[in-house]
């Protein structure tokens, strides 16, 4: 057994050494049990950096609103008259109600049940009853407090609760790149998610999800049920033979790149398990739009990124990872929806309640190994969970990136190296 | 299993089909559960919102009969870890009505309350089933079944097993 301990410094002293817990090969277990780590997490990661929120595609029109979250943090995403998207955060700011208690809607004003104050879709004070306790009308500068950056990306929005920090741009790097891939699946350019949400409570903490999302070495194994009893080609992706990889695509992002193997075979539609006769329309239409160009797009297909800290991008389908406590986050997921593309979309729904969700048989089976993982993490010994596969064999690619084969644990070194420098940051 | 005359169900008849597809669930008897469907099945229980078209929305589950065929053929296996060991189940059905006919089926609503205990510790699930039933060379079997959660709107535990 290993000698070497590193444990958490009891309450009232120094901060956790993180540089202790978290080591090239290896990572403590009580960075998935400790509820101190999981306030400090709150405060570095959650209420700091750049988070995913939601999408453009949810408040299409003026007025649309919808909750949505960053971690515990109650949130309306809304869109104003002039069609700018606002994060509000969920709270009266009187006696602190909540102000909305619907899940979407379309409303330009919102008024808190409680004493009755309104606020207009951007946060800002509209009245309040019995103006004459306040002197008067106008005399309160009182609005619903708001997420201070709020950016999107492709529609993607992202909201950080620092006033200042690295830009959203920054933030993506080389992520970016594999939304643009997403959207380029679109005739128009463009991914809409607009197809509702399924949620899934899971009992774990949320960084075994992250870790998860890019782990090209479980599927064989997590998922060999369904493998088995449908013929998917998906486990050939991710076994040892795959020429796919693993790539950590910087700022805690990481990547399963699938195109080697789709390049490989250099069929059309593969990526999506079917071929362009039987999705016509959808295939002129790529090629109507991206001339020579599509092709490449057709075989390569959808990315599978993991977009620190909590936006997964499975090929179909779109995860959002939300932490609620050390040992509990929920999983919301739905299906990519193609602008242009209906003769996909309706397939990518149905693929994606299949394999997704409480019942689906893909995640349900993930979901119980991050609970039956978190209940291994609290107990005591051996302290380490191991993060070393294939560190012999990475290499650095032509953009200066880590990359790692189809089954190694590339992603979850790249998710941890930035952790550490989020948590140990004293800014 | 008593034979069935007609399409003309009595509420008698139709609570112990209703019984008996519970019980099978209920002790994961696959087989049985799987031959209680007619080949046009369907199997949802939807998320969120019930009024919410399962062709451009998401649900939790919307299985055709194909597809309710893989499900079992992947709990069979063992090595569906979500459902290995499997739940331990009981349910209790209640205030079954006959609630019409459409065309030969006849429309069924009840109320479940279901329990689950798993190592994670209980689950209490609970909500409105509508049934389509039919009766195909003399046996009542079941067309249609939609699972409306009472807490469909609100995060859900693992659902791995038969609702």
């Amino acid at each position: 057994m290993d000698c070497v301990t590193a444990t958490v410094p009891q309450a009232g002293t120094d901060r956790p050494d993180y540089s202790a817990l978290i080591q090239p090969e290896r990572v403590h277990g009580s960075l998935y049990t400790d509820p101190r780590i999981f306030a400090e997490e709150l405060e570095r990661i959650w209420y700091r950096t750049w988070v995913y929120v939601g999408h453009e595609s949810e408040v299409p029109q003026p007025g649309d609103y919808v909750r949505k979250n960053i971690g515990p943090q109650d949130l309306v995403m809304t869109r104003d008259r002039e069609g700018q998207v606002h994060l509000l955060v969920n709270r009266c700011a009187h006696r602190a109600n909540l102000v909305c208690e619907d899940e979407r809607g379309n409303s330009n004003s919102f008024r808190c049940p409680y004493h009755g104050w309104t606020f207009r879709n951007n946060g800002e004070l509209l009245g309040y009853p019995y103006h004459q306790g306040y002197g008067g009308r106008g005399k309160l500068n009182l609005g619903m407090a708001t997420v201070p950056r709020v950016e999107s990306y492709r529609g993607f929005v992202f909201g950080s609760f620092a006033e200042d920090g690295p830009t959203l741009t920054e933030h993506l790097g080389a992520a970016a790149g594999e939304i643009d891939r997403l959207c380029r699946l679109s005739p128009e350019g463009e991914v809409e998610l607009n197809a509702g949400w399924l949620k899934h409570r899971t009992r774990a903490n949320w960084k075994l999800l992250a870790e998860n999302e890019t782990d090209g070495y479980h599927p064989q194994f997590v998922h060999g049920s369904i493998f088995s009893v449908t013929g998917s080609p998906i486990g050939a992706l991710y076994s040892e033979k795959s020429t796919a990889v693993t790539r950590d695509l910087g700022n805690g992002h990481s990547e399963n790149d699938l195109r080697p193997e789709f390049r490989r075979h250099g069929e059309p539609m593969r990526w999506f398990g079917t071929t362009p006769d039987r999705v016509p329309d959808y295939v002129a239409k790529m090629r109507q739009a991206y001339g020579d160009e599509a092709e490449q797009i057709l075989v390569e297909g959808a990315p599978h990124v993991m977009i620190f800290p909590n936006l997964f991008i499975a090929e179909i389908q779109v995860f959002v990872i939300q932490p609620l406590s050390v040992d509990e986050c929920v999983q919301h997921s739905t299906a990519v929806q193609l602008k242009g593309a209906p003769e996909l979309n309706r397939r990518m729904i149905s693929q994606s309640i299949g394999s997704v969700g409480p019942a689906g048989m893909l995640l349900a089976d993930d979901t119980e190994m991050y609970e039956r993982n978190q209940v291994g993490a609290e107990q005591l010994r051996p302290e380490w969970l191991e993060i070393r596969r294939g560190m012999h064999r990475e290499r650095v690619d032509e953009r200066g990136l880590r990359v790692g084969t189809a089954t190694d644990e590339t992603g979850m070194r790249g998710f941890w190296s930035h952790y550490k420098t989020l948590m140990e940051d004293d800014k | 299993m008593t034979a069935v005359a007609d399409a003309g169900l009595d509420l008698r008849q139709i609570e112990q089909f209703l019984y008996r597809e519970a019980r099978y669930a209920d002790e994961h008897d696959y087989d049985a559960w799987e031959a209680l469907w007619t080949d046009d099945a369907l199997y949802w229980v939807p998320a969120g919102d019930d009024a919410a078209d399962p062709r451009s929305q998401v649900s939790v589950i919307y299985d055709n009969r194909n597809r309710i065929a893989t499900r079992l053929k992947q709990l069979r296996t063992g090595k569906r870890y979500s459902q290995s060991p499997p739940s331990n189940l009981r349910r209790v059905i209640s205030n079954v009505e006959i609630l019409g006919t459409e065309g030969s089926d006849t429309v069924v609503g009840a109320n479940f309350v279901l329990v689950e205990s798993r190592t994670r510790g209980m689950e209490i699930w609970a909500g409105r089933v509508t049934y389509k039933l039919r009766v195909v060379d003399g046996e009542i079997r079941l067309a249609y079944k939609k699972v409306s959660l009472v807490n469909k709107d609100q995060p859900l535990p693992t659902l791995a097993f038969l609702i």
